[in-house]
């Protein structure tokens, strides 16, 4: 084990503090210490979106994070997008509008589609379109994804 | 109100979109043991030495093995499966790790094992290996030239086989021919590319060993690997958990999951290995990679007399399980939608430097689908045809089917005049012709293609693919197991294996409505060896026309018993039992009823003594296999914009009208179709598998293998005709393949279209900026351009591109 660094994170509003190699990446952290498997690790090369969380209210990508750069920091993954037991409206809209199929790549694309409707609460189909741009998903066609991301903005998303 | 026919929101949703999906990746086990896989970095070399002292030494190293190390693990090798008669397929063995060669740039030559992912990738850098490296070749039609490199020096030759199949006089309709097209395509390498990567966890406690794996067909690896790992069936159960899409790069057997079981069952320990995407690049199956050389003769009213393939297909350095039978998969649509009296095809496979091809989305059927569609439309040209004119005039007529093709395959059903009648209703060629000659004058260049379709799909019949057919070494009939419990919920096994299709959802809809049960109250079980009837998984668009047959056969049958027991206890004959609303009720008389939850509550905890012949319990099973495929179809049309300044290719419009039977749902009809011809999009524009001469793989990451965003694709209009198969009850045909089999011509077409005014005439997929690009300034007389940076592009003396060997022209054919 390499060097290590002392890193104290509030993971979807829980103060969580851990030791960790420095290497160590933020989405192997929440993923294998914290056990939130919901963010996935899609590819190696900061393409495929499907470990996007939010970091101080942003989407990060967090294949390419450090552990310890989240030091100090607040993040959200999908599990905690909504209060327990409830859903978020994407997480409605996804639903509702048959966004997923394999679902693997589904809580990075929730959670970037959370980020630009923040950015942008009523954008325009080519505005979804662009603004999902580094998320990949493989089954759906985006179709019904950039659907549900509409249908969330009309039920006015909380920013 | 039936649930078959509704857009029922799915079952399988709730978890993923919380974050609660259960995937391989996701398991973790006391005591697990990561492995990492040292590859080779050469492309076709002799293993000179392996020196893993180093690696050892490191701290977490539990374990690193060589194949030399791990060479009694294993009591026979990786299969392939395809036994034609009459036919000798060149099958080098194929070992889970590599001795003496490895044949192609990530051929796994050692396994480290550590207690954490990153001990085991920092102990895989210091594992030493030497190579003396060998020729390479990559080409395939290169690799069967005389004095070629050799892959495998045993068999004296780089072909592995040939295989044909004919019907009707092709000779004779060429020799009367009044007019003969001929081209040549490429259908190039692509990579399955499921967002999912592959993952293996292997457990052993005692005897028994279990495999959680990211796999299409937890049933064929169970019976492969007790086989490779020499153990009895009953001692291994897989489990495919959920899965992140397949797209057929997940129906394999790979040697990573022989490896880890193997390991697991050394170790005592439970062993993780999970793919990186360069390694999903390297070594996971690709698909495609064939070069089509097509023939269509014609009489010059347009009857198309005759059709000839001779296709060769790159299969890469081994025969994984399907390898050699893929490019053939496509066989029996190969001539279309089209009665086509002679047909004569001829298929050689090639050995390669590369990774083995296999099954990826649509599997010989795209392939198929291109050239015919393609060479139609050269047809047209030539003739001074309409292209549409021309497809109507040879399309199979509704009143044919079922239909007996030139190669005896029967087209169960069909209206292909209908789909495209029904196409040109949602899209107006006229106004489109009107609006592109507008945009042309504007600098504007905007084309149109069109493909219509006919695949085949259902995978069964048994005694079609099987041994007694063309020769697959397996059975593709399908169980189902229907349970009710005593509050009246049903479980229902299945043997198919889905991995984003949403069957938990469709199939609830069809064992709802047969059982009276709400299909939120059904639940679907499928994925696990140790539960349920032996099944024959999911690929080849087959889980609903024969797994979803079987399983409405199962729930008819316990319908049956639930309307005898129900009849036992309202005192009334079975047959005056009816199942209306969700109520059997005796017919004419509404009030006497009783609901599936009083009748199952009965069947198990009996309130009267019910007749002997009723065996106590609700439960059935079904094994189903057809009598024929399903052969679904349709026509497309897409609109692209090229922006000629850049080469840039926009798919500005796409329509779709699709016909698999009857909707079970709808909605998941839509998402199949929207994800297949964003499938075909991407490997019409933008995604191609790419070696370089040395056998090194360019496109290792999504950086260099580009899917499409949600920026590259536009929204998709999609219709449906309704055609019933009569080849099941249900009257259903597969969708998962539909819009990957049917996109890639329209696609392309459209491009063509698009340039034709700039005098380009021909160029192969994928249409990329640079290929695009160069070939206008070609065909401009502005020479090459900018330096080309797409690997494998070339041009001839007409500004025509292509890829891999050779000149690549349609246009070039011969026409008389």
């Amino acid at each position: 084990m390499g060097a290590t660094v002392r890193i104290c994170v509030t993971v979807n509003g829980e103060r969580r503090e851990s030791e960790v190699e420095a290497r160590t990446l933020l989405v192997y952290w929440l993923r294998e210490e914290l056990g939130l498997t919901g963010t996935h690790v899609g590819c190696d090369t900061t393409n495929c979106g499907a470990c996007t969380v939010h970091m101080n209210g942003e989407s990060v990508k967090s294949c390419t994070v450090l552990a310890a750069q989240a030091d100090g920091a607040e993040v959200t993954t999908i599990e905690g997008l909504a209060p327990e037991g409830g859903l978020h409206p994407l997480q409605d809209a996804f639903w509702e509008k048959h966004g997923l199929q394999c679902g693997f790549c589904t809580p990075g694309m929730i959670m970037a589609a959370a980020d630009l409707l923040q950015r942008n609460p009523n954008p325009t189909d080519d505005e979804i379109r662009h603004g999902l741009e580094g998320n990949l998903c493989r089954c759906t066609g985006y179709h019904n994804i950039v659907k549900a991301v509409k249908a969330a903005a009309a039920n006015e998303v909380p920013a | 109100m039936t649930s078959v026919g509704q857009a029922l929101k799915r079952k399988e949703d709730p978890r993923m979109i919380t974050g609660r999906g259960y995937y391989t990746e996701d398991i973790q086990l006391p005591g697990m043991l990561y492995a990492v896989i040292v590859r080779s970095p050469e492309a076709h070399a002799t293993i000179t030495s392996i020196d893993t002292s180093a690696a050892k030494e490191r701290d977490g190293v539990v374990a690193v093995y060589t194949g030399e190390d791990l060479a009694g693990d294993f009591a026979g090798p990786l299969p392939m499966v395809w036994a034609p008669p009459g036919v000798e397929i060149n099958t080098p063995e194929h070992w889970p790790l590599k001795r003496g060669e490895v044949k192609h740039v990530g051929d796994p030559v050692a396994v480290v094992v550590a207690t954490s992912r990153t001990a085991a990738f920092d102990a895989a850098d210091d594992v030493i290996v030497d190579y003396d490296p060998k020729p390479v070749v990559v080409d395939p039609e290169q690799a069967l030239e005389d004095g070629s490199p050799l892959v495998w020096d045993s068999f004296g030759t780089n072909k592995t086989h040939e295989w044909a199949v004919a019907g009707g006089d092709f000779e004779a309709a060429e020799a009367e021919a009044e007019v003969t097209v001929e081209a040549r395509y490429v259908n190039h390498r692509t990579s399955g590319a499921p967002i999912e990567p592959r993952c293996s966890v292997a457990e052993a406690r005692a005897e028994k060993l279990t495999l959680y794996s990211t796999t299409q067909i937890p049933h064929i690896a169970r019976f492969v690997l007790s086989g490779m790992l020499g153990i009895a069936e009953d001692k291994l159960r897989v489990v495919a958990p959920d899965v992140g899409g397949g797209f057929g790069a997940k129906l394999q057997v790979y040697a990573e999951e022989a490896l880890v079981l193997a390991l697991a069952k050394r170790l005592g320990r439970p062993v993780k290995w999970t793919e990186t995407r360069s390694e999903h690049m390297t070594t996971s199956h690709h698909g495609r990679d064939q070069i089509s050389y097509v023939t269509l003769t014609a009489k010059r009213d347009g009857t198309v007399t005759g059709c000839r393939a001779r296709i060769i297909a790159d299969l890469g350095a081994y025969q994984q399980l399907l390898t050699p039978f893929i490019p053939t998969l496509g066989f029996p649509v190969m001539g279309g939608c089209y009665a086509i009296p002679s047909i004569d095809l001829h298929f050689t496979g090639v050995f390669t430097n590369k990774m083995p091809t296999d099954a990826i989305r649509g599997a010989g059927r795209p392939e198929a689908t291109y050239w015919i569609e393609l060479t139609m439309d050269k047809l047209a040209r030539e003739l001074g045809m309409d292209p549409l004119e021309l497809r109507r005039k040879n399309f199979v007529r509704k009143e044919q089917f079922p239909f007996e093709t030139a190669l005896g395959i029967v087209y169960d059903s069909g209206d292909y005049h209908g789909s495209l009648d029904r196409l040109l209703e949602n899209f107006d060629l006229d106004e489109f012709r009107s609006e592109q000659a507008g945009l042309r004058e504007q600098g504007i260049h905007r084309g149109v293609g069109f493909s219509t379709y006919v695949e085949v799909c259902g995978l069964a019949p048994s005694r079609a693919v099987g041994p007694q057919g063309v020769g697959l070494q397996a059975a593709f009939y399908e169980s189902a197991n229907v349970r009710v419990t005593p509050t009246g919920s049903a479980i229902v096994y299945s043997g198919i294996s889905p991995h984003g299709q949403g069957l938990d959802t469709s199939f609830a809809q069809i064992a709802g409505d047969i059982l009276g049960i709400d299909p939120q109250n059904v639940e679907i079980l499928h994925g696990d060896t140790d539960q349920g009837a032996w099944g024959w998984d999911t690929y080849g668009s087959r889980s609903l026309s024969v797994g979803g047959e079987a399983l409405a056969r199962a729930a008819r049958k316990v319908q049956d018993k639930a309307k005898r027991i129900c009849a036992a206890l309202l005192e009334a004959a079975p047959e005056d039992i009816e199942l209306t609303d969700g109520k059997y009720q005796v017919k004419g008389s509404p009030d006497k009823s009783m609901t599936m939850a009083e009748i199952s509550g009965a069947a198990h905890i009996p309130p009267a003594e019910l007749p002997a012949d009723i065996e106590p319990g609700l439960e059935e099973s079904s094994f189903y296999d057809p009598e024929n495929f399903v052969f679904p179809f349709g026509a497309h049309a897409c609109v692209v914009d090229v922006d000629a300044e850049t080469g840039k290719v926009s798919v500005v419009r796409y329509v779709a009208v699709d016909d698999c039977g009857p909707a079970i749902n709808p909605m998941l009809i839509d998402g199949q179709v929207h994800g297949g011809i964003t499938h075909a999009i991407g490997q019409a524009l933008y995604e191609q598998v790419v070696y370089d001469e040395d056998g090194q793989l360019v496109t290792g990451t999504f950086v260099d293998y580009a899917l499409p965003t949600a920026a590259e694709v536009p929204g998709f209009e999609t219709d449906r005709t309704e055609t019933p198969s009569p080849t099941n009850s249900l009257g259903v045909k597969g969708i998962g393949e539909a819009g990957t089999i049917a996109a890639t011509p329209a696609v392309t077409a459209a491009v063509m279209d698009a340039l034709q005014p700039l005098g380009v005439l021909w160029l192969d997929m994928p249409l990329t900026p640079v290929r695009v690009y160069e070939a206008i300034q070609a065909a401009q007389g502005n020479g090459a351009g900018p330096p080309s940076s797409q690997q494998g592009v070339r041009l001839d003396e007409h500004g025509r591109g292509s890829a891999g060997s050779g000149p690549t022209a349609p246009d070039e054919g011969g026409a008389s």
